[in-house]
Order: C-alpha cells, then sequence, then structure tokens
C-alpha cells in the first residue's frame, strides 16, 4: 500500500460499529474514564433533518416508494435512512441453492435507527438449551447472570411493559403500556377464547420522560426515527452521553479491513479505509471491541488472518461464521369486514403493536423445538404505497366499485408475524468469498442458508395458529401458503427477520466457541466482540435487547480487568 | 397542502421546544428550524402552481394515462379522482426512473392504441368513451386473458397500472381524506378504542 496513515495516539479501546451493542459499548467504556475511538462505516445521522417524522406521502414526490419505485422492496422510503438490503459496492454472495438476505444500515446508530423496539428478554430455560432437549449448546452463562444487566438497561432505555409472570417471557422493569388499539382487543378476546396467552407487547418506547427524553407523542412512526428519541436509538440515547465524557472519538465513513495484532498476539489497532479518501488508516488501540453487527464482525476475523492467526482471528475453534441463525418468521393475515363500521379515529398509537402473543405452548409437547412469538399489526394505519395491491389483485376491476371497495377493505384488517427460534444447522454458516472483493478491496462474504424441517414445523404451526384466531374473530383467513417449494408455509428466506446472530459465538469450551461468557476471544484476551455475534441461541426473543445487555456486561468486565492491568 | 403543512411545522417546532430542557438532545432546537426551512421549501416548490411536464410520456401517452387513471379511480360524491390526486404525475415520475416501468407501461399504452387500431381502427383516445370503457373490460380482469390470449398482454398491463393509480391516489391528500384516515399528529396520549358498535363486537 502507498500510503497508511496512523493515528497519532493509541486510544484505550478501539469499538467498530456505533449501533446496539457498539453504542453501549462506547457509553459505558467511556463513562468508566477509557478513552475510546469509535469507528462506523457510515455518515452522522442528523435525526431533525434525516428523519422524516410526520410527513405525509404527498410531502414527497416519490410517495414512499422512492426513486423508480426501489423503496417498494426495502421498507418504504420513510424508514430511517441508510439501511439496504443491497448497498452499492458492497456486495455479499450467497452459496449455490442458498438465498441469504442481509439487511445493513451505514449509519452512526445502525440498525437501530429504524428498529422494530422489540425489547424481549430471554428466559432462563433460553440460557440451557442442550440441557433441556440435546439440540444446539448451551450458555456459559445463566438468566441470573444477565438479569442485573436486563434491568440496568431497561431502566436507562425505558420500555414499556407489563408484569405477567409468564415463564417464557419474563418481566422487567416497565414503563406503563399504552392502551390496546380495536384490532388488538379483536386478537385478544379471540385469544382468551383459545386459550392462547395475549399480553401488552414491550417496546423500547417512552410512555413517561426518561432522562430528559420526552414521552411519545403517538404518531406511530418510529420506524422513521424518532426527532424527540422518544423510542430508543443508540445515536439518539447510548452516544450523547458517551460523546460527553469528552472521551469519545467518533469516526465515520471508517470501512473497518483488519484487526491488527502484534508479536504477542494480542490485538493493536485496527486498519480501515476511509471512504473519502479510499485510503487506508490506522487506529492503535489497548483493546478491540468488535460490534459490527453478526456477520461483519465474523467477516472482520476472518479477514485478519496473521501468521499466529492463519485461520483469521479468535479462530482456533473453527467456529468464527459459524451457527449462523435468524429468526423462523411466517406471516398472515385476515380480513373482518365488520371492521368497516368503526368510525374513523387515530390508531396511530406507538410505531409498533401494544399486544403480543409471547410463546404460549412452553407447558406441552410440540411437533417441533422451541418456541415463537406473534406479533400484531392492522388496522387504520396511514395510507401508502402497496396498501390496496392485494384489493386490486383479488378484485380487479376499476371506476367507482374499485373505489368503494378500497373505502369499505380500508383498517378491515389483521395481521400476524410468528418470529421463532431457529436451531443453528451444519449448512447454514458464512465464510469468506474466495473470488469477491468489495470496493474497499474487502473480501465480502458468502452465505450458506438452510431451513430443517424444525423450523418448517414450526412455521406451519403458525400459519394454524394464525387461521385459527382470525376464525375465532370472526374473520376471514386470507393468507395462502404452498406445504412445497423452496419457503413452505411462507416461511421468509434466511436473514430476512434481520435477526442473523451467532456466528462467533460464546462458550465454556475454547474448541468449540470463539467467546468466553463475558464476550472475551478465548484466543485474544484483548478482543471483544459485542454484538449478535455472541449468542449461542436464538430464542423468539429479538435480540436487541439482550445484545445490550452483554455489551454493558462486557464492558464492565473489560473496565475491570484494563484496571487490574489484565489486559 | 398549506394547512397540513402548516400543522406539521407547527408540531415540530413544539415539539422542539419541549426538548430544550433534555439532557440528550439540546441540539434540536436549530437544527429543527433549519428543518423547518426545508420543509418550507419542500412544499413551496411542490404547489402546483404550474402545469406538470411529463418527464417520460410523450404528450399523446401522458393523455391516455391521465384518461386512464381517472377511469380506474373517478371522482364521486366523496372525492376527487386520481387526477385531481395527481396519480399520472407519480405514474410518470417513477416510470422516467425505472426501465421495467418503461415497458410494462410505456409499452402498453402503445399496445393499447395497437388494440384499438385492430379493433376500432382508431387510436384509443379517438375511440368513443362507450369504446374505451369496452375496452376496459377485457382487460380489467385476468380471466379475460385466458380465454383470449391476444388480450393477456393488455390485462397484464391494466393490472399493474391499477396498482400504481391506487398507490398514486391513496397516497395524496385527496385519497388519504377519502379513507378518512386520522393521525399522523402529535397526542399527549393514545385514547385507545372508541367504543366498538355493540352489534359488530
Amino acid at each position: 500500500m502507498a500510503q497508511v496513515t496512523r493515528s497519532p495516539k493509541t486510544y484505550d479501546v478501539c469499538v467498530i460499529g456505533s449501533g446496539a451493542g457498539g453504542g453501549m459499548a462506547a457509553k459505558i467504556l467511556t463513562e468508566g474514564g477509557l478513552s475510546v475511538a469509535l469507528l462506523e462505516a457510515g455518515p452522522q445521522v442528523y435525526p431533525e433533518k434525516d428523519f422524516k417524522m410526520l410527513m405525509w406521502p404527498y410531502d414527497l414526490p416519490h410517495r414512499g416508494a422512492g426513486v423508480g419505485g426501489a423503496a417498494l422492496e426495502n421498507f418504504g422510503e420513510f424508514l430511517a435512512p441508510n439501511g439496504s438490503w443491497d448497498i452499492a459496492g458492497e456486495p455479499y454472495t450467497s452459496a449455490p441453492g442458498s438465498d441469504f438476505q442481509w439487511f445493513r444500515s451505514r449509519i452512526v446508530g445502525g440498525r437501530t435507527n429504524h428498529w422494530g423496539r422489540i425489547a424481549l428478554r430471554f428466559a432462563p430455560v433460553d440460557f440451557r438449551s442442550y440441557t433441556r432437549d440435546s439440540l444446539g449448546a448451551d450458555w456459559p452463562i445463566s438468566y441470573e447472570d444477565i438479569a442485573p444487566y436486563y434491568d440496568k438497561v431497561e431502566s436507562y432505555i425505558g420500555v414499556f411493559g407489563t408484569k405477567e409472570n409468564v415463564s417464557s417471557a419474563p418481566d422487567g422493569v416497565f414503563l406503563p403500556p399504552p392502551k390496546p388499539r380495536c384490532h388488538e382487543l379483536i386478537v385478544k378476546k379471540a385469544c382468551d377464547k383459545l386459550g392462547v396467552i395475549c399480553i401488552p407487547s414491550r417496546l423500547a418506547i417512552l410512555t413517561q420522560s426518561v432522562n430528559g427524553r420526552q414521552a411519545c407523542h403517538y404518531c406511530g412512526q418510529c420506524g422513521r426515527g424518532c426527532v424527540t428519541a422518544s423510542n430508543f436509538s443508540s445515536s439518539q440515547v447510548l452516544l450523547p452521553p458517551a460523546m460527553a465524557t469528552g472521551k469519545l472519538t467518533l469516526i465515520t465513513g471508517a470501512m473497518a479491513r483488519e484487526v491488527l495484532v502484534g508479536k504477542d498476539g494480542k490485538a493493536e489497532g485496527v486498519s480501515y479505509i476511509d471512504k473519502a479518501t479510499r485510503t487506508e488508516k490506522r487506529v492503535s488501540a489497548r483493546a478491540v471491541v468488535l460490534a459490527a453487527s453478526a456477520c461483519e464482525s465474523a467477516r472482520l476475523l476472518l479477514n485478519s488472518k496473521s501468521s499466529l492467526f492463519p485461520d483469521g482471528l479468535a479462530n482456533s475453534s473453527g467456529t468464527v461464521g459459524k451457527y449462523l441463525m435468524d429468526s423462523t418468521g411466517s406471516d398472515g393475515w385476515g380480513e373482518f369486514p365488520y371492521l368497516d363500521k368503526m368510525p374513523p379515529h387515530n390508531h396511530d398509537g406507538v410505531g409498533g403493536m401494544h399486544m403480543y402473543i409471547p410463546w404460549w405452548k412452553f407447558d406441552r409437547k410440540n411437533d417441533f423445538p422451541r418456541g415463537y412469538h406473534i406479533e400484531i399489526w392492522g388496522g387504520r394505519d396511514m395510507p401508502g404505497v402497496g396498501m390496496f395491491n392485494d384489493l386490486c389483485h383479488r378484485e380487479e376491476g376499476y371506476g367507482a366499485g374499485l373505489k368503494k371497495r378500497a373505502r369499505q377493505v380500508y383498517g378491515t384488517t389483521i395481521g400476524f408475524s410468528g418470529r421463532g427460534e431457529m436451531i443453528p444447522n451444519p449448512d447454514t454458516y458464512c465464510e469468506i468469498d474466495p473470488d469477491v472483493v468489495d470496493q474497499w478491496g474487502i473480501p465480502v462474504l458468502r452465505f450458506h442458508f438452510k431451513w430443517t424441517d424444525y423450523e418448517l414445523r414450526q412455521a406451519q404451526d403458525m400459519q394454524q395458529t394464525f387461521r385459527a384466531i382470525v376464525e375465532a374473530a370472526g374473520g376471514e383467513y386470507r393468507t395462502k401458503t404452498r406445504i412445497d417449494g423452496p419457503y413452505p408455509f411462507g416461511i421468509r428466506e434466511g436473514g430476512k427477520i434481520i435477526h442473523e446472530v451467532g456466528t462467533a459465538r460464546m462458550g465454556a469450551d475454547p474448541k468449540t466457541s470463539v467467546l468466553n461468557g463475558y464476550c472475551q476471544a478465548h484466543d485474544v484476551k484483548n478482543l471483544f466482540v459485542t454484538d449478535g455475534a455472541s449468542l449461542v441461541t436464538n430464542p423468539d426473543k429479538n435480540p436487541t435487547l439482550t445484545i445490550m445487555a452483554l455489551s454493558w456486561r462486557a464492558s464492565d468486565y473489560l473496565l475491570s480487568e484494563a484496571q487490574k492491568g489484565n489486559l | 397542502m398549506s394547512s397540513q403543512g402548516v400543522t406539521r411545522r407547527d408540531i415540530l417546532k413544539s415539539l422542539a421546544i419541549g426538548a430544550v430542557g433534555g439532557s440528550v438532545l439540546q441540539v434540536i432546537p436549530a437544527k429543527a428550524a433549519e428543518f423547518v426551512h426545508q420543509a418550507v421549501r419542500k412544499e413551496k416548490a411542490a404547489s402546483p402552481a404550474g402545469k406538470y411536464a411529463p418527464k417520460y410520456f410523450s404528450a399523446h401517452q401522458y393523455e391516455m394515462l391521465n384518461w386512464l387513471c381517472d377511469a380506474i379511480i373517478p371522482k364521486d360524491e366523496h372525492s376527487g379522482g386520481a387526477v385531481d390526486a395527481g396519480a399520472p404525475e407519480f405514474i410518470d415520475l417513477l416510470t422516467s426512473e425505472n426501465e421495467k416501468y418503461q415497458l410494462r407501461l410505456g409499452g402498453g399504452l402503445v399496445w393499447l392504441d395497437s388494440f384499438c387500431a385492430d379493433r376500432y381502427v382508431k387510436s384509443f383516445m379517438e375511440c368513443a368513451p362507450e369504446q374505451r370503457n369496452e375496452v376496459l373490460d377485457l382487460i380489467a380482469y385476468r380471466k379475460n386473458g385466458k380465454k383470449d390470449p391476444s388480450l393477456s398482454q393488455g390485462v397484464s398491463f391494466f393490472s399493474f397500472l391499477r396498482k400504481m393509480t391506487c398507490d398514486g391516489f391513496y397516497t395524496s391528500k385527496i385519497g388519504i381524506a377519502d379513507l378518512q384516515y386520522i393521525g399522523n399528529t402529535s397526542v399527549r396520549e393514545f385514547p385507545g378504542c372508541p367504543p366498538v358498535p355493540e352489534s359488530h363486537t
């Protein structure tokens, strides 16, 4: 390389990635007195300018469809910025027969700018999975180890919910929940009839002011990003206090390429491509925390090869990139013609469900392992592109009749999204593609992905449950799924639920895991991974809350080890 | 357009003022003001002072598109039609940016003219309104395309145009009001579900 710019100073820690895991590490480490260089591959985010809160579709020339309709496949134009299934110049590949989709956000705060804010604790039983059913592996830590950190994270970021004493969904430190919407009351009633548990949801959205952040104003648009930070994002909630310590150096447009290792086998910094100048730069640090997202962190480790670590850094076990998991996902919806008699009313609420169905069949034998939860949606949402696609397809025609039908069916649908636990399998992993580099010259990931019968039976059970609830509530179930083909029972492509985790898992045995229970690499003691890569299992609870709890715990441990001079 | 704009600006302003005391978000007011100015500029730019000049469709095709949009979502006793709602502008903009849309819609409009030339020895717009509706009655249903394969490309074109017209209409101020959507605003408390009419619970 022609020119390499080294940072003039050596930081205590270099953190890679500014999302949930990296933002939390930056906050705890700087507040603990360490100097931190935080590398982010994307630009700074300016919520008051970048977030489209309270805009109408007609405020944008493309009405939410995006340039050339491109946003129709990408959650729409209103989503908080810089997230996409495909990033120009930064490809990934899928092995023949695999179709893995990878959603990445290159921006300060990462995917926490737009995420669903579903903040669910893993249950005690989720940490003892192998003991329970001989599948997968047990965690090296227990619920009791992480519970105090769940308490701390919930108290700091603000999560609403209710104490319910459901063993698959432990209670937390909760703000009061918002009142249910009409369609949620209807689902609740049907669930009561069927013996299905339906309770207030648990989302990282403020129903009361917390730490100077305003309470929610109920515009229902959390996914667009919130100008008042009434929901949680790393960019607005974790990074400002880290910045306020004066100890944080945020470097944007920095695409990490490799973790640099000294002759002693310890990490001594990070080399990255400065996107603005397309040159390589280096940050020196006494410890390195990877939080680039599970697969990016695995990619970094695999690309950090040296004579000491010929198979990639911290990979003596050969398990970096293995044990990749997403959530099982299948969706369905029903039509409830009687809802067209509801008076028009403001149904927006928070940006997400007010009620949900936690895993409720934990007390019986099922024909698949583990479980799933169900998210509920529907009702009188803000109209947007695609809202009447189904009506147009099903009823066809044109003219006054079509317009009348649109008016009738508006707000009369109720939908369900099942999100379940995938069991890791040997056909699902990521590795370095030997032939492809991105525009920064960095070798890219190649994905292998396969659902097994475990997940397919789960998806089948989801579809049966959705139908049962819709019919018990007097609606007509509309979703049709095939029992064959590549996606039976409506199971989504791998990666589509955006819960990809497990690619540098923790474990008690260095031969079968990358990290110990403190997210510290077995092979390199001043290297930590605090994103979803450390997860041993991927229970039916969205991983973000657990990522933050693990990152806080790892950061506390890093601080105490640094004080003892052990790093 | 202005009354909604004012509402949104007011909301953003009041939200920003509310955040002044916040420990986390002290940067907001100045930035929010900047944002408001941008929003005003956008709203002014979007005001329908001048006539829209199509970016992709020819004048003739744009005339067809207008007629078709209003046929798909016409004016009725509740609200204006798809042309009032700006659906043709929306469709033209997206089509100008997407080659697939250009084939489906641009090609589809030519197909429609050729079909009318074969059938009525006239272009689509030269046909009498009854003749145009006769054509739409043929291409508005998949079953017709299955019966008569010479219609199937027309059916596919119309199906796509119908979806695009619905998107254009129901993302407009007129279309959103037609559905009686209430929201996209700031409220102190979420009121929950109003009483559900007795006969429907």
